[in-house]
């Protein structure tokens, strides 16, 4: 039976309700919300004047009302102590997503810690140590107190090098601006640790450090380029399940047409007509679904490549195009590099240096080094030459009258987590440049992102470039200690499964070490545990939310709080900056993360001074933090591009809206933003010449691939599911989503199912050369023979353990090129009986 | 069926009522309701008992317009010929849902071809079969179910329904 909560009414938003702005948490797009709460005692009644929203709601409200909310809305929480009512409704009037609320971000109170009505009764509430053979409560002090000891033994023995750090650096959820700062200032500021890598990733590195060395940073246009665009070029993304409202709000009027007015009234002197869309993937994705219902099949190009071979597609357009001479000369002459060096020796097999795998150069140079034949892009990427042909008309030949054609560029996961990630991210920004669509109105040429961004940290030089493999660190028996913030490894790495199994021995041979000497005596504590780090031990410290994979294997948990359990400012895709208001107390005695990193600062320096290292311990001052506030003045006001011009007052003043970064000055109270960046034509290099990049075609890049592929018989592609958010890790204590999804998927072609015996939910195990995993049969009848698409860091079957550790020059993971061999397990589990296995694609019949 | 015209046209923002695809139409002529009550002090509400249709009247994988609870709250009754979760009938083959689509309260399309409700507002399918499970969708509930029961005359009747239907804060309005 579908889960189905028999909530039959809900309690009304009295008129005078508190009102705060909330932004979601959770993907890019960070849709505008109101958090609505009230004393738990009063209610607000149908009548007009006794509601929030001033209609009568004794009468049924209409499609799109404001006046509705959900029961996943909606929920009973604390406030500074007390009860209240809580609503987390989507806000009409934010222009990012008008009103529009996703299966994900619309939970956002149903996955807020209830203790009324025991939602998410996962959280983490107290400092928890490893004592007497498991996990314990403790108080903050005596938690931070071993964290201390252990970290500055390590340093004394090792140097900062024994300090290995996993640390998240996004914006919304645990993270936001006040968060990076904190734990960047501790990393960065106090220390200068070097093994430190980030959520997703083995390494502290871009995911586009292509389209950045090209001076082209990659979240430089805004949404309302994608309702002027005269074509969308999307290129490994999933946009509809993935940043849902930014397709729904602003994708899809331009498909339907519906923003032709817009485009006539913003730029009346060319031709317009309704938007159509490219989108390159080997998937057929529900997202080209979607926009063959609204633009027709005749306008949406599904250009479905051989995994992985991206590069080969954008030379064969950049040459194509060129070719035809379709491309920007005045913009090309005035704001970009005109002489570029000639090819370093060992190109293309080799690039400029270590951290440069790629060559910059000029226009001329850059179609030179691409150039491929249509007929032979079209062998490597499976392609029909006559499509490759018109989707470079649809991307440059000149509109009726001569105009330009403007076209926006948009790319996520599939190209950055594929093959060859530095050169195919420059052959896209290539084709953008050429054609003149950087810092225009309709162009753009941007990653459309996972998280919302919240970086400000200390200058990060120090870590280098290619970056330490830090998964390999661990894996080698290298570092003493071990900091994570807000990962879990365990679900979301890449070559999951050996890391896991060293990361156990390692770590469980510092809790036999700890279990041998009385929890009691913190000195023989302290020096047990040293003593097992010498023999190859580590020992590991996990600040997180909720109880995590990873965390199984650490001796010391901080409860970490989230957005809305703190003010948290965040940026979204187009660098829109707005405040979520604290509308709600931790649970129990979480704290926001910098104020974590804060007070373990704090004791850093006590414990350094005990010990007589006053040098040492005179860089842990500047902690002295006692709001999340006093760290965004600390990081982002003082560091920050434009900082200077923001407050959290004025952020509360200018709502769900906010402003988008850099921020320019202020008028009154209103901060101003930049719509977009590199208008002027002057971008982020030292001379401010934009550079093309010489990226000739290579094949599969990352170590081991080709073998992977030849020996096994499925491309395991793999990536995320609409209702699921990043890793499951608040969506694993909701029934909602779990009933839906109790394993992961694996979209599998019915003929495949077939051959290998395999009926609809049954429980299969994929198997590589690196690991395995399992994953519940979904048959797909779009899928490709041989091709399957398995739910990514999923806590019930974990993708990552058959992705093998290849990455690319610069340390960038290449989960999407992953090639395994899959057999039954089980015929479909009790768990799957209720579940339906008709297409995911919508359909009029 | 073909894509409501009038919803590619108007754009996200301007939603047109009542078009002529939906399967969810006016109150069925069977509909008879007894006056709804609000329980002050009920955890859940009290549901009117409703006559919705005969048995008579189904035909096979073709939506049966009705309301419920009252008119304001278009449904359809379903008939597949063979058991689905939650059926009734002597075949257990019978089943009523709430045809506003829990998202944003578009008006839900019937495909009898796979047997899905489809909501042509954000693309969001629902399963009949299945209890109304959401195949895919934006909406944060699978869709609301009429707890239905049939007389020995045939005679199929609403009791109750297993989720907060679109567009009210209490299924049985006050």
């Amino acid at each position: 039976m579908a889960f189905k909560r028999q909530i039959d009414r809900l309690p009304i938003i009295p008129a005078d309700a508190r009102k705060q702005t909330a932004v979601c948490h959770f993907c890019i797009v960070g849709c505008g919300y109101h958090a609505y709460s009230w004393d738990i005692n009063k209610q607000g009644g149908t009548a007009p004047d006794q509601n929030v929203f001033g209609v009568d709601l004794a009468e049924q409200q209409g499609a799109e009302t404001e006046a509705w909310y959900s029961p996943s809305m909606y929920n009973i929480v604390k406030q500074d102590g007390r009860d209240v009512h809580l609503v987390i409704k989507p806000d009409p009037g934010c222009v990012v997503n008008s009103g529009l609320g996703s299966v994900r971000g619309a939970r956002m109170a149903e996955l807020s810690y209830s203790e009324a009505r025991s939602t998410q009764q996962q959280r983490l509430t107290a400092p928890l140590v490893w004592r007497y053979g498991s996990m314990m409560p403790t108080s903050w002090d005596d938690a931070l107190d071993l964290v201390a000891r252990v970290t500055a033994a390590v340093v004394e023995e090792q140097g900062e090098d024994g300090v290995i750090v996993s640390a998240f650096d996004h914006g919304g959820a645990g993270g936001g601006y006040e968060n990076t700062w904190g734990t960047g200032k501790l990393y960065f500021g106090a220390m200068k640790v070097e093994n430190i890598r980030i959520h997703n990733r083995p390494a502290y590195n871009s995911e586009v450090h292509g389209t950045r060395d090209m001076g082209v940073g990659e979240l430089n246009n805004c949404y309302e380029d994608a309702e002027l665009a005269d074509t969308i070029m999307a290129v490994g993304t999933n946009a509809l399940e993935t940043q849902t409202n930014y397709f729904l709000n602003h994708w899809v009027p331009n498909l339907r047409g519906a923003s032709l007015a817009k485009k006539q009234a913003e730029l009346p002197d060319e031709a317009h007509s309704a938007g159509r869309i490219i989108i390159v993937d080997p998937r057929r994705t529900l997202t080209v679904n979607a926009c063959e219902v609204e633009a027709g099949k005749d306008n949406v190009l599904h250009l479905a490549i051989k995994s992985g071979t991206d590069l080969a597609l954008f030379n064969a357009l950049f040459t194509y195009i060129a070719d035809q001479d379709w491309v920007d000369r005045d913009f090309i002459e005035a704001s970009t590099l005109r002489d570029g060096a000639s090819r370093p020796p060992l190109y293309p097999a080799r690039g400029v240096s270590e951290a440069t795998p790629g060559h910059l150069t000029s226009f001329e140079a850059a179609v030179e080094g691409c150039r491929i034949s249509l007929e032979e892009a079209a062998e490597i990427t499976g392609l029909d030459p006559a499509d490759i042909v018109k989707a470079a008309e649809w991307i440059a030949m000149p509109k009726e009258g001569g105009a330009r054609r403007r076209t926006m560029f948009g790319y996520e996961k599939g190209l950055i987590w594929g093959n060859d990630n530095y050169r195919t991210n420059g052959a896209l920004v290539n084709l953008a440049l050429a054609t003149g669509n950087v810092g225009r109105p309709g162009g753009g040429v941007v990653r459309l992102g996972g998280h919302q961004e919240g970086y400000v940290r200390p200058n990060e030089s120090h870590v280098g470039r290619p970056a330490a493999y830090v998964d390999q660190l661990l894996i080698g028996g290298r570092g003493g200690v071990h900091h994570i913030w807000g990962c879990d490894h365990y679900k979301t790495t890449l070559n999951a499964q050996e890391f896991k199994r060293v990361y156990k021995r390692r770590t469980d041979m510092v809790k036999d070490a700890m279990n041998a000497v009385p929890a009691g005596d913190r000195d023989a504590q302290v020096a047990a545990i040293v003593n097992a780090i010498r023999q190859g031990g580590l020992f590991a410290v996990d600040v997180d939310i909720v109880p995590t994979k990873i965390g199984e294997a650490c001796h010391v948990v901080l409860p970490a709080a989230t957005s809305g359990e703190m003010n948290l400012t965040s940026m979204n895709g187009e660098r829109r900056m707005r405040i979520t208001e604290r509308y709600m107390d931790p649970p129990g005695e979480a704290l926001p993360d910098c104020l974590i990193a804060a007070r373990l600062a704090n004791h850093m320096e006590r414990v350094l001074r005990e010990a007589g290292n006053d040098a040492y311990a005179d860089q842990f001052q500047g902690f002295d933090w006692q709001t999340e506030e006093d760290a965004f003045i600390d990081g982002y006001q003082a560091n920050a591009h434009g900082g200077e011009h923001v407050t959290y007052a004025r952020l509360r003043a200018m709502g769900t809206n906010g402003f988008q970064e850099p921020a320019t000055g202020v008028e009154g109270d209103v901060i101003q933003g930049t719509k977009r960046l590199y208008t002027e034509g002057v971008f982020s290099t030292d001379d401010g010449k934009a550079r093309f990049m010489d990226a000739p075609w290579r094949g599969l890049e990352a170590p081991g691939k080709v073998e992977q592929q030849a020996n096994h018989r499925f491309l395991i592609n793999n990536g995320r599911a609409n209702v699921v958010w990043q890793s499951a890790y608040l969506d694993q204590a909701n029934d909602f989503v779990m009933d839906r999804w109790p394993y992961p998927y694996i979209e599998m072609h019915p003929d495949d199912m077939a051959d290998l015996g395999l009926g609809e939910g049954d429980l299969v195990e994929v198997y590589n050369d690196v690991g395995y995993t399992q994953a519940m049969a979904l048959p797909t009848a779009t899928a490709r023979p041989g091709e399957t698409f398995m739910l990514f860091a999923f806590p019930t079957g974990v993708q990552g353990n058959v992705v093998n550790a290849g990455t690319n020059e610069l340390v960038i993971p290449n989960y999407k090129q992953t090639w395994a061999d899959i057999r039954k397990l089980s015929d479909a589990p009790r768990a799957v009986a209720h579940l339906s296995f008709k297409s995911r694609e919508y359909s009029t019949g | 069926m073909k894509r409501c015209k009038a919803l590619v046209d108007v754009g996200r923002r301007q939603f047109l009522r009542g078009s002529a695809t939906s399967a969810a139409g006016a109150a069925a002529a069977a509909f008879v309701a007894q006056p709804a009550r609000r329980a002050q002090a009920a955890a859940r509400v009290d549901y009117p008992s409703a006559r919705l249709a005969n048995i008579a009247d189904l035909v096979v994988d073709e939506p049966f317009n009705i309301a419920y609870p009252d008119e304001g709250s278009p449904g359809v009754l379903l008939k597949f010929g063979h058991a689905v979760t939650g059926g009734v009938g002597p075949d257990g083959d019978i089943v009523g849902f709430s045809t506003l689509c829990p998202h944003k309260g578009f008006p839900l399309l019937f495909s009898a071809e796979d047997r899905v409700f489809n909501c042509p507002g954000h693309y969001s399918r629902f399963d009949p079969e299945k209890g109304g499970l959401q195949i895919w969708g934006q909406s944060t509930q699978n869709l609301p179910q009429f707890v239905l029961t049939v007389d020995d005359a045939g005679d199929i009747h609403a009791q109750g329904v297993d989720e907060l239907i679109y567009g009210r804060l209490s299924n049985v309005l006050a």
